[in-house]
């Protein structure tokens, strides 16, 4: 089925009896080319470009709970190009323009909004900073713009400007930056692929890796054994666990990152808003709940929830930041799983196993990363070749020193990102 | 989440400062060679249950210590002074 403006009203009149399930619920095949375990955003953005971009249909998705229940449907939903290192910025600026045309290339809406993002900052030094990595944005092709104190108070009216610790010198504006809906865009990926002949097994999880001589042949699920040429690994904050099954042992710690939303309020907060000063950043959902989140927890984790001493530091970086926000009501918070590197960079590579590859270590950034990570590793599992946005997203980085995207400029340690 | 500090008792969370997997006890040796330092610094078991990691009492009274605890259900087992887990 095709969507359209006329599909929507002619159903609309209709009772909206003619739709049809956006996805086969197909049984695991014995053998297929290339498994991807994962069906998350990148899994299913991966299978739809090697099937779009490579002509590859005979591939399964193993997802062990449900499309869309994992991290892609548990974040915060921005989408941005604003990096400021080589390596970074070339993937991000491709996977941007994949946003720009996903919906129409898969006929899905996925209520991509370029509302702007803003960057605060808070001193001279931060100022610095910024234009710094305003910059490197524009050299990268991409959009910035300074804003001084003026600038921004004509964007964000609200904000509490002449808060005595931390007055707002101005903001970093990359009008490209915005939000999407994220199960839409789980769900348009795996549509996608449905549609060009992809399997997505659903409640199949991954039990383990069979591996002879060095090479890959399939899997072992809880839905029986699926024989397999290559295999993709692309299961973010369980990736520990999956690489294990192949006698891997990986350079990421799971942690746990917390986001909250406010009951549905009137349109006030038009666009993409980070505090500069505190772990604080905010956008408005379309249906109105104030969608925002700080930094991690920072101690490994798995429980899908946080706890309190981050929440009382969001709340409070929210409250010297825009203290209107005292007025809404939080509805609900939670915890999403991150796979994090000792870089706070990612990793798109083959694995010294033959036929396995990797696609992990996305931290707290994920999301705007799904069309960008999955073209590439759909390219480097198609081609055995590096696709050159993602060409620096390599595994040994750490064992080599060479290579490393220190995005902070903080360490590269395991607990300093 | 609080955790049992052998000195002080149990204290809250916000006291202490997370330093990550207790492997960061076992430093190799200088000349260990690449494989072993590549296990110390990035390798991580990063399991999914029970875990053995090291945090600093910051504010309370220094002292590192090994927690027991479990990353799925943050129930906490245990603590002991860091020195006398070292080898």
């Amino acid at each position: 089925m095709r969507f359209s403006g006329l599909k929507v009203l002619a159903q609309g009149l209709t009772g909206n009896k003619g739709w049809t399930p956006h996805w086969r619920d197909p049984a695991p095949k014995d053998e297929y080319d290339i498994v991807i375990i994962g069906g998350g955003g990148h899994g299913l953005s991966t299978a739809y470009y090697l099937a779009k971009n490579h002509g590859m249909t005979n591939i399964a998705v193993l997802e062990k709970g449900y499309i869309g229940g994992g991290n892609v449907g548990r974040n915060t939903t921005i989408v941005r190009a604003n990096y400021f290192l080589p390596g970074n910025s070339e993937f991000y600026s491709h996977s941007l323009k994949l946003w720009e045309t996903m919906e129409q290339d898969l006929n899905y809406n996925a209520m991509h909004s370029q509302r702007g993002l803003i960057n605060l900052f808070h001193s001279d030094g931060q100022r610095d900073a910024f234009a710094r990595r305003g910059n490197a944005m524009i050299n990268q092709g991409d959009d910035a713009e300074l804003l001084d104190r003026e600038g921004v108070r004509r964007h964000l009216p609200y904000l509490d400007f002449d808060n005595l610790r931390f007055p707002v010198y101005g903001g970093l504006l990359h009008r490209r930056g915005g939000t999407a809906r994220h199960d839409a865009v789980a769900w348009g990926y795996a549509r996608g692929a449905d549609q060009r002949g992809v399997d997505l097994i659903q409640n199949c999880e991954v039990t383990g890796i069979d591996i002879e001589g060095g090479i890959v042949k399939g899997v072992q699920t809880t839905r029986g054994a699926i024989k397999a040429k290559k295999v993709g690994v692309v299961v973010a904050g369980r990736s520990g666990q999956v690489a294990a099954m192949a006698g891997m042992r990986l350079p990421i710690e799971s942690h746990v990152l917390q986001a909250f939303v406010s009951e549905g309020l009137k349109p006030c907060i038009d666009h993409v808003v980070s505090f500069g000063m505190g772990h604080f950043y905010i956008s408005q959902s379309d249906k109105g709940g104030l969608v925002f989140g700080g930094d991690l927890d920072f101690y490994a984790s798995y429980a899908s929830r946080g706890n309190l001493p981050m929440k009382e530091h969001v709340m409070d970086a929210a409250m010297t930041l825009m203290p209107m926000i005292g007025k809404a009501r939080v509805l609900r918070s939670w915890g999403g799983i991150m796979d994090m590197t000792p870089d706070g960079s990612p990793i798109i590579d083959k694995t010294h196993i033959d036929g396995l590859y990797i696609d992990c270590g996305w931290c707290y950034g994920g999301f705007k990363a799904v069309p960008g990570s999955g073209y590439s590793f759909a390219h480097l599992m198609a081609t055995d070749q590096h696709h050159e946005p993602a060409a620096k997203f390599r595994l040994d980085r750490f064992r080599t020193g060479r290579g490393l995207m220190d995005e902070e400029g903080t360490g590269s340690q395991h607990n300093l990102h | 989440m609080r955790l049992p500090c052998p000195i002080c008792g149990d204290r809250d969370r916000r006291e202490f400062y997370y330093m990550g997997d207790a492997v960061a006890l076992h430093r190799p040796a200088p000349d260990a060679g690449e494989d072993a330092w590549d296990d110390y610094l990035h390798l991580r078991d990063n399991p999914c249950g029970r875990t053995r990691d090291l945090w600093m009492h910051e504010a309370g009274c220094s002292a590192w210590i090994v927690v027991e605890r479990d990353t799925a259900t943050h129930e906490v087992f245990g603590a002991t002074l860091a020195r006398k887990v070292k080898r």
